[in-house]
């Protein structure tokens, strides 16, 4: 019953989008790539990131397990403020170490203690009143089988969680266009973003993202409750997460159109806040394969482990994701490095199949940050712009406005935003982040916002269709440019290949810095699998590939 | 300078004519687009000092805000001879800039190493000034080329610290501080300037820096360090000023 409502929504969600049919009809390919190529890039990735995969299949994180525990139902926190599934983790860790998984101890003791409730035992576990062991034999098979059935029971309403989404987008609809309007709010108070959202949502935002708070990734626990300080964003908690949404549940119903939700599964809990995301009907979050190693200095393995687990819960939970390659443009030169955001497309894209995504899950990142001085600057944006899309013909690409080249001159920062929309719409991206005048300058005004969007839907209105007159003209500037990025990719896919991924992260090959895989943050919170190593989730997660389903029904 | 020889200089801003004094600003009200709501708007103009106040446009925004925009004649008159200037003692630089000047004067990396000390585990500040992310579309120093950062993270103690400084032959150490109870970040960096004193000579230690929302900048001599960062501070005046104190003074020192 539950598959197949699912299946129906998948298949909706294929029609409506009609990116399978729009290519068929509408949209030729325009920049004559080399199929030869583009296959080799494909499996030059999958070359790189197959021993990542291994690695992160045969490696466990603290962060890992407590989203395990959360979907079996461990809740709340200490005094303190400290996640009781994050005491419990830390009792079992100090008793039997982490390379087992803990959720056989923890059922285990659940049975030994005569409790129901696994919040209870964190909390006698806290207090330091329960012994942990490694269960052996009828005790290991018994404590086994609680823990797959109390971590069915929190997959189960993700499961609810994703066909009440789907039942939502039925009644209420999707945007009418393509690429759907994504917008920011980040006031750190949840009952000040609540208006803020719902005012962006009334004046044409399609999709709403919730910024965190500054150095939240680095918390190795998700804080609880609805929160009203931050530091430049909000924090992101379950509570914080079931407010919004049901703001925006309120929003869609008044609008007339289903109001999605972003927020972010990165940092040291991506697991536990790919999890929450689930449980709270989030629709999208952001989860990129390297951004946590690269831009945060969080341990590459913690960070190919947690990713790996975030991304099968994405993928049950009908998530898309948002991949952060834009950010290699804010540092490094997005004429000359154009290429390293194409092969971490080309990784981000294998990763997320690997976990058992599908192509309409996958909100590809790339952005419009090249120097507006550079000649010819708008030309090689729709290079770049037009390669990603014909790379990736049925995922929604997210395509991130300028920030690197965005000044104080608000006038000047509203015509580059009105270009950014421009290639955005001229390219097909599926999600657009609104680009602000302000960048740079303060954190969007009410003014800013609406501005904003009066660029978005002008461009959007006067030009909406041109894509259908563009087509580069052939063996000229656009499709020469297109060619010559696929080819550095390629190039340096390969020369990837020669050493693995993890080298090439440890030498400095993404962005300019070089993490080696023995340092970063989150690293004691990593254990590589006992012998005996077991948790139910992924077992769980791993027995129905949803992410299959929707290439099925196209087909 | 002045018109009439004299030296007084008075200036008006300046819209297509010389003394015209016309501006243009854009503002938000809480109220809704009507003719009472663009009254309000003139209002507001008029306590601004302009005055004809023209306004050309008002537009409102979901319930009960109105975005307008006047242009009109401001009657403020600017003495350029009076503007206060508060001098940064160092000169902002960018990256390249300070790559260039570490490459070329230094001839080779120029060593941080960061931390947040005592039980403080708040890294916001101190991550927010050394990793590439940055803050306020700044990278931090992490992104300088010829910076070689280490950040040891919170909760790291002062032998800690110093050892780090010793073992990555520091030439500046940046302490970030945000508890302030019982005035813990003022102990925990005095307790930090006094071992860097004791366990290394005068010209072998590094730059002591200390950053956090309550310091008082002024106080960097009374806490025996070089400098103090406050609130707001971004990695760009960090390392303008690493260049300016450890390579462009000293070399005119010297």
């Amino acid at each position: 019953m539950r598959k197949g409502l699912r299946e129906r929504a998948n298949h909706r969600v294929c029609q409506r989008g009609g990116r399978a049919a729009e290519r068929s009809d509408g949209v030729r390919p325009k920049l004559d790539l080399d199929p030869v190529l583009v296959a080799r890039a494909r499996e030059l990735a999958r070359r790189a990131g197959q021993p990542v995969v291994d690695l992160a299949r045969s490696h466990t994180t603290v962060s890992v397990e407590r989203a395990v525990l959360r979907l079996a139902g461990v809740t709340g926190a200490d005094p303190d403020g400290i996640p009781w599934v994050n005491r419990l983790v830390d009792a079992v860790v100090a008793d039997v170490g982490l390379g087992h998984g803990v959720a056989a101890s923890v059922f285990d003791a659940l049975a030994r203690e005569d409790l129901t409730d696994v919040t209870l035992l964190a909390q006698k576990a806290a207090a330091g009143s329960v012994r942990f062991t490694q269960p052996t034999g009828r005790a290991a098979t018994a404590a086994r089988r609680a823990a797959r059935k109390a971590a069915a029971a929190g997959v189960r309403q993700i499961d609810r969680r994703r066909a009440e989404r789907d039942r939502l987008v039925k009644r209420y609809g999707d945007p009418k266009q393509r690429p759907w309007i994504y917008l920011i709010v980040a006031t750190g108070d949840i009952y000040e973003d609540i208006p803020q959202a719902q005012a962006a949502a009334r004046a044409g935002a399609d999709v709403i993202a919730v910024i965190r708070s500054t150095g939240q990734s680095l918390l190795d626990y998700v804080p609880e409750g609805a929160t009203r300080e931050g530091f430049a964003g909000t924090y992101a908690t379950q509570e914080n997460f079931r407010l919004m949404r049901a703001a925006l549940d309120v929003s869609s119903k008044e609008l007339g159109r289903y109001v999605r939700l972003t927020n972010y599964a990165s940092g040291l809990c991506m697991p536990e806040m790919a999890t929450l995301a689930g449980l709270e009907r989030l629709d999208m979050m952001l989860n990129d394969s390297m951004y946590g190693i690269l831009f945060r200095d969080i341990n590459p393995i913690r960070t190919f482990v947690d990713q790996r687990f975030s991304r099968q819960v994405h993928a049950r939970a009908g998530i898309i994701i948002n991949t952060g390659e834009d950010n290699y443009l804010t540092t490094a030169d997005a004429v000359e490095e154009a290429h390293t955001v194409t092969v971490s497309q080309l990784l981000n894209e294998f990763f997320a199949h690997e976990a058992g995504l599908a192509d309409w899950q996958l909100g590809l990142g790339h952005a419009f940050e090249i120097n507006p001085d550079v000649p010819e600057s708008f030309r090689l944006e729709l290079a770049h712009a037009l390669l990603a899309r014909e790379l990736f013909p049925d995922a929604p690409l997210k395509w991130m406005p300028p920030t690197k080249h965005m000044t104080g001159d608000v006038f000047r920062g509203n015509l580059l935003d009105g270009f950014f929309n421009l290639a955005g719409t001229l390219t097909g991206q599926g999600i657009l982040l609104v680009g602000m005048m302000t960048e740079a300058v303060v954190t969007p005004w009410l003014s800013d916002r609406d501005i904003a969007l009066q660029n978005v839907r002008y461009v959007l209105g006067a030009a909406g269709g041109l894509h259908e007159d563009f087509v580069p003209a052939p063996g000229g500037f656009i499709q020469q440019r297109a060619r010559q990025v696929l080819g550095e990719a390629v190039r340096l896919l390969e020369r990837i290949g020669e050493q693995s991924l993890l080298t090439a992260i440890a030498e400095g090959t993404f962005g300019i810095m070089k993490r080696p895989p023995d340092r970063g943050k989150g690293l004691d919170g990593v254990a590589r699998h006992e012998a005996d190593y077991w948790n139910p989730a992924t077992e769980i997660l791993e027995a129905q590939p949803t992410g299959a389903e929707p290439t099925a029904v196209r087909s | 300078m002045s018109v009439d020889g004299v030296d007084k200089k008075i200036v008006r801003p300046y819209g297509d004519t010389t003394g015209d004094g016309m501006v243009q600003v854009s503002f938000t009200l809480p109220v809704p687009h009507d003719k009472r709501g663009e009254g309000a708007a003139v209002q507001l103009a008029g306590k601004m000092g302009i005055d004809p106040a023209m306004l050309v446009h008002a537009k409102q925004m979901g319930d009960g805000y109105t975005f307008f925009v006047v242009y009109g004649r401001v009657n403020h008159l600017v003495d350029v001879s009076a503007v206060q200037v508060v001098e940064r003692d160092f000169p902002l630089l960018s990256a390249k800039e300070i790559n260039a000047l570490v490459k070329q004067r230094l001839r080779r990396k120029l060593s941080v190493v960061g931390a947040c000390i005592g039980t403080d585990a708040h890294t916001v500040g101190i991550d927010a000034i050394l990793n590439v992310k940055g803050i306020a579309g700044e990278k931090g120093l992490e992104y300088y080329r010829e910076l070689k950062v280490t950040n040891l993270g919170a909760q790291v103690s002062v032998p800690e610290l110093v050892e780090a400084a010793r073992v990555e032959k520091a030439d500046a150490v940046l302490v970030s501080q945000v508890v302030t109870q019982r005035d813990a970040h003022l102990h925990n960096t005095r307790e930090m300037s006094a071992a860097f004193r004791e366990a290394m000579p005068a010209g072998r230690r590094p730059l002591l820096i200390v950053g956090g929302p309550r310091f008082d900048e002024t106080m960097a001599e009374e806490l025996g360090v070089d400098r103090i960062f406050g609130r707001g501070t971004t990695p760009g005046e960090v390392a303008s000023y690493l260049a300016h104190a450890l390579i462009t003074s000293r070399r005119a020192a010297a």
